[in-house]
C-alpha cells in the first residue's frame, strides 16, 4: 500500500446529488432565453436593449453590493441574471433605458441585497423593482406600443432613449406613423376590462398581442416552464395552483356576467399571469418549503390576481398577488408544517 | 386511502435515489481474509453496557471461546477471534472517535485457527427464554449497523403484541453487497435462523424485504421456501432508506410506527439479514460472532470484494489486502450515505461494519463545495423519509435554537439517514447539524 496515504474526515453522507445552486439557476436562464428572444423578435432592438439594461444593471449592482459588504461575489450563482432578465420581460418594449436601470438597481439593492443576499430576501427581487417603477413612474410604465412593427430591427422605439431623467415623449404621432391599422394602445386586459372587447386565445397563446416585453406568448413561457418542472428545478404546483385558482375564481362571474366579466380562458392567457406564474411566484427563495403550504401560496395568488383585475382600478394585479403572495409565504409555512411520519393519532391508516 | 394504497405498494413515500455502484463486487462471492497478525476486540462495539474482559494479559485462547462477558441484560459478550495470546487490555482508537477499552491480540501465525469451542443446542426443544439467553451469549449484535443487541429485540414490551417478523433484506445503502451475497450463498443459514428467532417471538409469520434490485437474491430465497411456508419474500422499490425499519415496516404492511415508538407497538420485529444467518448457524452450535461480512468497495480499492473478515481485525490490514489507489482520499467503515470516515487505520472493524468505501478525491468533489445559503428549494422536504422540514431545521440550527427544533419541529424524529443533506444544492450539511443539535440537547437534558 502506498504509504503515503493521506485521508480526510468528512461527516455522512459521503455522496451528494448533483445538482447545485448554480444549475437551479442557470436553467431558469436557459428557460428564459426562448421567452426573451420571442420578445426581441416581437418588439425589435427597443427590447434587446431593455433586456440587456435591466441584466447589466442588476449584474454590476450585485457585484457592487456584495463588495460593500465584505461578502464574496455572488454573480456567479446566476440567480442575478434571473432577476435582470425577469425585470426586463415585465417592463413595456418602449420602457425607457434610465428608467430601467433605476428598477434594476432598486431589484436588486432593495429586492435582494438590502436583505442578505441569495436566499435571505423576502420578495421575488424583480417584481420589487417594477413595484418600485410603477408607482414612480405610472405613465411610461402604462405605455404599450403594438408588436411585429416593420422597423422594429433597425429603430428603436422613441421613448426607449429618453435621456435620464427626463419625461418620455407621447408615442401617438409614432405609432400613428408606423401602423397601418388603428393602435388603441391597450393590452388587452384594458380592452377587455374597460370596453369589454375580447381578444381570441389563438392570438394570446402566440403573442401576436401587445403587452409587456415579455408576457405575450403563453406558450414560449409554458414550454419553459415544462423544462424546468421536467428537470425538477421549478415546482410545478405553482403555477398549476396559481392557473387553477385563477380560472376557478375567475369562472362564477363569467357565468354570471359573460359580458362584463372574462372568461377563465382569456384570464389564463392575457397579461402577465403566465409569466408570473411560471417564472416569478415560483421563485424558490419567495415561496413556502412545506407542500400543503405551496397549494396555499400558489391558489392565493391566482385567486388575487383576478380579484385586483376585476375590482381593482388597475387592469393587471398579478405583481401585487405575487409580491403579497411572497410577503405572507412565511406565515402560510408555519402553518402547514408537513404533517411527521406516524404522528400521534394522525395516521389515515391506522 | 384505497387507491393510494395501491399506488404506494412495495414502497414508502418520499426518499432518494443515490448511484447504487453495487456492480463492482454484487457477482463477487463472500471471500475469506487472512487473519492479521494483530486483532484489537473492542470490549463496546454495541449499544449498552460494555463486556467485562475475561482474559488477562499473557493469557492464550482459542478461537471461539468467550474472552469478555455480558454486563447485564443490555449487553453482550465477545468471543476470541482467532488462536493466539492476549498482549494486552488497553484504551484504543475506534471508528466512533473515542479510545475504548480494547482486548488486543498477538494472533498465533502456525495455528490452523479452528474453532474449537462448541456448545450445541437443540434448538427445537428450547424455550424462547433459552433461545434469547443463547442468542445473547453468542454476542450476537445487529449487523445492520445498529449494533443493537439481538436478544434484547426478541423481548418486545409485554404491552405489544408481535404478528410479524420483518426480514430486513434491502441493503439500501449504495456500494454495499456483503447481504445481497449472503442471501444467495447462505440461504438456508438464514431461514433456519429466521424460524429460531419466529420461534423465539412466537409468531407465525415471517416477511423477508429485498429491494428489486436484487431479484436473484428473491429467486434464490423463493426457490428454497416450501408450498404454504409462513416465510414469504417480497421485492420491494430500490429506493433509500427502504432498509430503515420504519420505511420497510410501511412497505411490506403498511403500517405506521408512531413518533417515538418501536415497530413492537404495530406489532413488527425487524431483523438485519446476516443477523439471523448467523443466528441460523451459530445457535445450533452454541458458537459466538467471531467474524462477519464486510463489502470492501470503492474507487479507492484495487481488489473489491466481500470478505469474510474476523472481528478486530485493523482497517490497514484490510486496506492493504485489498489494495488502495493512489487517489484514495477518504475511508468509510459501513455505508456511504450513514457511515462514518475514519481517522487513523488502525481502527478495528467491529461487528455492525458493513462495509468498507474508499472513496477518490473526484468523489468527493461536490461534497467539498462551498456551502451557500438556503434558496427553500424544497429538495430536503421532498426527500425526507421522515416527512421533517429540514429546510426550517437548518435555519434555526444555525441560529441555535435547539430547544425549538426538537419541540416544534420533531428533530428526534430524524434518524440520520442524510437525505436531506444529499440533495441539499446549497451544500449545507443538514443532517450534521441535526445530530450537533441532538447531541446538544442530549446534553442539556442530563
Amino acid at each position: 500500500m502506498d504509504t503515503r496515504l493521506k485521508i480526510e474526515l468528512r461527516t455522512s453522507p459521503h455522496l451528494k446529488q448533483a445538482v447545485t445552486v448554480e444549475q437551479i439557476m442557470r436553467n431558469v436562464v436557459y428557460a428564459l432565453l426562448p421567452v426573451c428572444a420571442f420578445a426581441v423578435f416581437a418588439f425589435g432592438i427597443s427590447v434587446l436593449a431593455l433586456l440587456m439594461v435591466t441584466t447589466l444593471t442588476c449584474v454590476l449592482g450585485e457585484s457592487l453590493f456584495c463588495r460593500l459588504s465584505g461578502r464574496p461575489s455572488t454573480v456567479n450563482d446566476w440567480s442575478i441574471v434571473i432577476t435582470g432578465l425577469l425585470l426586463g420581460l415585465t417592463l413595456p418594449p418602449g420602457f425607457p433605458l434610465w428608467m430601467a436601470a433605476v428598477a434594476a438597481a432598486v431589484a436588486v439593492g432593495l429586492g435582494k441585497a438590502l436583505f442578505g443576499g441569495l436566499g435571505y430576501n423576502v420578495m421575488n427581487p424583480a417584481l420589487v423593482g417594477r413595484a418600485f417603477v410603477q408607482a414612480a413612474f405610472p405613465v411610461a410604465i402604462t405605455t404599450w406600443t403594438p408588436a411585429f412593427l416593420d422597423r422594429r430591427f433597425t429603430e428603436f422605439i422613441p421613448s426607449t432613449l429618453t435621456a435620464p431623467f427626463m419625461q418620455p415623449p407621447a408615442l401617438a404621432d409614432w405609432i400613428e406613423q408606423a401602423q397601418v391599422d388603428a393602435f388603441s394602445g391597450a393590452t388587452p386586459l384594458a380592452l377587455q376590462k374597460f370596453e369589454q372587447i375580447g381578444t381570441p386565445v389563438g392570438d394570446l397563446l402566440t403573442g401576436m398581442t401587445t403587452g409587456s416585453a415579455g408576457e405575450t406568448s403563453a406558450l414560449i413561457i409554458l414550454a419553459g416552464g415544462l423544462y424546468l418542472a421536467a428537470r425538477r428545478m421549478m415546482d410545478w404546483r405553482i403555477p398549476v395552483g396559481v392557473l387553477l385558482g385563477a380560472a376557478l375564481t375567475s369562472l362564477p362571474f363569467w357565468l354570471m356576467d359573460s359580458v362584463r366579466y372574462p372568461d377563465p380562458l382569456f384570464v389564463l392567457f392575457s397579461g402577465g399571469l403566465m409569466l408570473g406564474a411560471v417564472f416569478m411566484a415560483s421563485d424558490m427563495v419567495a415561496s413556502p418549503v412545506t407542500p400543503r403550504g405551496v397549494w396555499v401560496y400558489s391558489l392565493f395568488i391566482g385567486v388575487l390576481t383576478v380579484i385586483i383585475r376585476l375590482f381593482g382600478g388597475l387592469t393587471e394585479g398579478v405583481m401585487y398577488a405575487i409580491l403579497l403572495g411572497n410577503a405572507i409565504s412565511p406565515l402560510i409555512a408555519t402553518v402547514t408544517q408537513p404533517r411527521v411520519f406516524g404522528a400521534a393519532g394522525k395516521d389515515p391508516r391506522a | 386511502m384505497g387507491i393510494l394504497n395501491l399506488l404506494r405498494r412495495n414502497t414508502f413515500e418520499h426518499g432518494v435515489h443515490p448511484q447504487e455502484h453495487k456492480e463492482l463486487t454484487c457477482r463477487l462471492p463472500i471471500r475469506r481474509l487472512p487473519f492479521a497478525p494483530t486483532l484489537i476486540v473492542p470490549l463496546s462495539q454495541h449499544a449498552g453496557a460494555p463486556a467485562v474482559a475475561l482474559v488477562t494479559p499473557g493469557q492464550e485462547i482459542v478461537r471461539g471461546e468467550p474472552i469478555a462477558r455480558a454486563d447485564g441484560f443490555l449487553s453482550v459478550p465477545m468471543h476470541a477471534p482467532a488462536t493466539g495470546v492476549v498482549d494486552s487490555i488497553r484504551l484504543m482508537p475506534t471508528a466512533r472517535g473515542p479510545k475504548t477499552e480494547s482486548i488486543v491480540i498477538q494472533v498465533y501465525g502456525g495455528s490452523s485457527q479452528e474453532v474449537l469451542y462448541d456448545a450445541p443446542h437443540d434448538v427445537d426443544s428450547m424455550t424462547p427464554e433459552q433461545i434469547i439467553q443463547a442468542v445473547q451469549d453468542s454476542g450476537m449484535v445487529g449487523l445492520g449497523g445498529a449494533a443493537f443487541p439481538t436478544h434484547v429485540k426478541m423481548k418486545p414490551p409485554p404491552e405489544h403484541k408481535v404478528d410479524t417478523l420483518v426480514v430486513n433484506g434491502c441493503e439500501c445503502e449504495p456500494y454495499l453487497t456483503c447481504d445481497h451475497r449472503l442471501m444467495l450463498e447462505q440461504t438456508d443459514d438464514l431461514l433456519s435462523g429466521i424460524h429460531i428467532v419466529m420461534r423465539a417471538l412466537g409468531v407465525e409469520r415471517a416477511m423477508i424485504g429485498v429491494e428489486d434490485n436484487k431479484m436473484d437474491a428473491v429467486e434464490a430465497i423463493a426457490g428454497r421456501l416450501a408450498e404454504n411456508s409462513p416465510v414469504s419474500v417480497h421485492a420491494v422499490k430500490t429506493k433509500y432508506p427502504q432498509g430503515a425499519e420504519k420505511m420497510l415496516i410501511e412497505s411490506l404492511l403498511g403500517r405506521r410506527v408512531t413518533s417515538g415508538s418501536f415497530p413492537s407497538s404495530v406489532g413488527v420485529s425487524v431483523f438485519n439479514v446476516s443477523t439471523l444467518a448467523q443466528i441460523g448457524a451459530l445457535l445450533p452450535r452454541g458458537r459466538g460472532v467471531i467474524e462477519r461480512v464486510v463489502t470492501v468497495t470503492g474507487p479507492g480499492v484495487r481488489n473489491p470484494g466481500n470478505y469474510l473478515v474476523p472481528v478486530g481485525t485493523p482497517v490497514r490490514f484490510l486496506l492493504e489486502f485489498a489494495g488502495s489507489t493512489p487517489k484514495a482520499n477518504e475511508l468509510i467503515l459501513g455505508g456511504p450515505m450513514m457511515g462514518m470516515s475514519v481517522a487513523s487505520l488502525d481502527v478495528p472493524v467491529t461487528k455492525a461494519v458493513s462495509g468498507m468505501v474508499v472513496l477518490e478525491a473526484s468523489d468527493t468533489e461536490l461534497r467539498d463545495r462551498h456551502v451557500q445559503p438556503c434558496i427553500r428549494c424544497a429538495y430536503c422536504v421532498e426527500a425526507c423519509p421522515m416527512h421533517l422540514n429540514p429546510s426550517t431545521l437548518g435555519l434555526l440550527a444555525a441560529k441555535g435554537e435547539y430547544e425549538t427544533m426538537a419541540r416544534e419541529f420533531h428533530l428526534n424524529d430524524c434518524f440520520e439517514c442524510g437525505c436531506c443533506s444529499y440533495v441539499c444544492p446549497a451544500n449545507i450539511p443538514l443532517v450534521q447539524y441535526f445530530r450537533i443539535a441532538k447531541a446538544i440537547n442530549r446534553e442539556k437534558a442530563a
